[in-house]
């Protein structure tokens, strides 16, 4: 892959490293909101590199760690009944809810099928006719236009046993929660690089007028995150911040508008619970009353049931950045990738399972 | 997973506002062809230019000179450090 190799290599990043390493002015704490950047930068190493007075959190972007603990208990007694059969992201499928996960639904005999993209879980309704096949929608911009484009296309092909349990969620607003609580110092963030295709990367714009915050949209490969760390420590140390997005190969400053029409036309705002977070107003999406044939929620009369996190686990703050997962005391003892109590240790994304994997 | 390979069309099928039939590019990377789908892309593509894709769907269409312009951005942000941005 021949563009790719370029981002990569590693005669390039060096001066950036170099760079990085004479940019802090000031001591700053720049929040990662995405979890594929949690990820990116510890697979590069580059938290060993990190230039002294900077301090990386992450933040709520691991789709699968803020889905609440009711919505995987509703997905679990979805997959559970025996005229469902269920399509997920490959993620999902070992996160525990309060008695247990998909995969031991599955181990049970739920039917469970594991797709790259919605559009994969339409197809498998159209072989199953006799199934309802519910895809679990967990994610967010990045998502919800290959979600709603499914559920167009199920409707124009008159496919009827295709539906959607929808727990999209929406960017930037839990910034807004997060950089409103005084528990937490945030100077700059380092944006999603593809949720920020999607709504385009102007939209944080709000957030520089409104919290003063540093902003850069980055890619996910060294040098981007190079870069990205460097230009947030410029903004900071000169006190001038504002939006730079160094990721042009994949984002715009524009939103991605056939994108936005196509989740306008199948999906309206909702509230919508975070772990961690709470419920915030208008933060979700649920299926427009026109589609309602292929809302499973609707069409399977879900409740979603309150419930309590895993008892000692603490991925909420987490997520928050108020806390790391060293702090917390079941972290690699009780919980591990291979047995794990929390969404956070299981999810490829998550921040738990990061610090497991590459330590620290 | 967001990790960005962007993808060189091969071949489309359907048309930008006809979302009634399905609108599929074929993309390849490193020899490797696949069918994705166009209906959220932000920029319908031509034959040659490269889109972000993610989940199955192409996101962002870059065209082959924005895929080259950005390589040399950065290679020129390597060699030469904006020293002016350190005062
Ligand atoms: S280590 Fe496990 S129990 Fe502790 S916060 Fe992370 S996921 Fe929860």
């Amino acid at each position: 892959m021949k563009y790719l190799d370029e981002y990569r290599d590693i005669e390039l990043a060096r001066p950036l490293v170099e760079e990085l390493q004479k940019s802090v002015t000031r001591p700053l704490r720049i929040m990662e909101v995405c979890g594929s950047h949690t990820m990116a930068i510890f697979r590069n190493g580059l938290r060993t590199i990190l230039p002294t007075g900077m301090e990386l959190i992450s933040g709520p972007g691991c789709p699968v760690c803020v889905t609440s603990a009711a919505h995987l208990d509703a997905f679990i007694s979805i997959a559970d009944r025996s005229d469902v059969r269920v399509a997920v992201f490959g993620d999902l499928f070992r996160v525990p809810g309060s008695h247990g996960s998909l995969a031991n639904a599955s181990a049970r005999g739920a039917k469970i099928d594991i797709v790259y993209s919605p559009m994969d879980g339409l197809e498998i309704a159209e072989n199953n006719p006799q199934e309802l096949v519910v895809f679990l929608g967990v994610g967010f911009e990045t998502t919800t236009p290959g979600i709603a484009a499914t559920i167009l296309s199920a409707k124009n092909r008159n496919i009827k046993n295709f539906a959607v349990f929808s727990t999209q969620k929406t960017m930037p607003a839990p910034m807004y929660s997060l950089l409103n609580d005084p528990e937490l110092r945030i100077d700059g963030l380092l944006c999603p690089g593809h949720v920020s295709s999607i709504i385009g990367a102007g939209a944080w714009q709000p957030l520089v007028a409104e919290f003063g915050l540093a902003c850069v949209v980055g890619g996910f490969e060294t040098a981007d995150l190079l870069k990205s760390l460097t230009l947030l420590a410029y903004q900071v140390g000169k006190g001038e911040p504002k939006v730079e997005n160094i990721y042009p190969r994949a984002v715009s400053w524009e939103a991605n508008l056939r994108a936005g029409q196509m989740v306008e036309k199948i999906f309206e705002p909702a509230d919508m619970e975070w772990r961690g977070l709470g419920v915030i107003p208008e933060s979700g999406l649920r299926i427009r009353e026109e589609y309602g044939d292929f809302d499973a929620e609707k069409r399977l009369g879900i409740e979603l049931i309150a419930t309590e996190e895993p008892e000692g686990c603490i991925c909420g703050e987490i997520l928050k950045g108020i806390k790391t997962p060293t702090e917390c005391p079941l972290f690699d003892k009780r919980c591990t990738p291979g047995d794990p109590v929390g969404p956070c240790m299981v999810s490829s994304e998550g921040t738990c399972a990061a610090y497991h994997k590459y330590g620290r | 997973m967001c990790l960005a390979i962007p993808m060189k069309v091969t071949e489309i099928e359907g048309s930008p506002d006809d979302f009634s039939i399905s609108q599929i590019a074929t993309v390849d990377a490193d020899g490797i062809s696949r069918e994705i789908r166009l209906d959220i892309v932000d920029h319908w593509p031509e034959i040659g230019d490269y889109v972000i894709i993610h989940a199955g769907f192409a996101i962002h269409t870059l065209v082959k000179e924005e895929a080259e312009k950005n390589i040399a951005l950065l290679r020129e942000l390597a060699e030469n450090m904006p020293s002016e941005l350190l005062s």
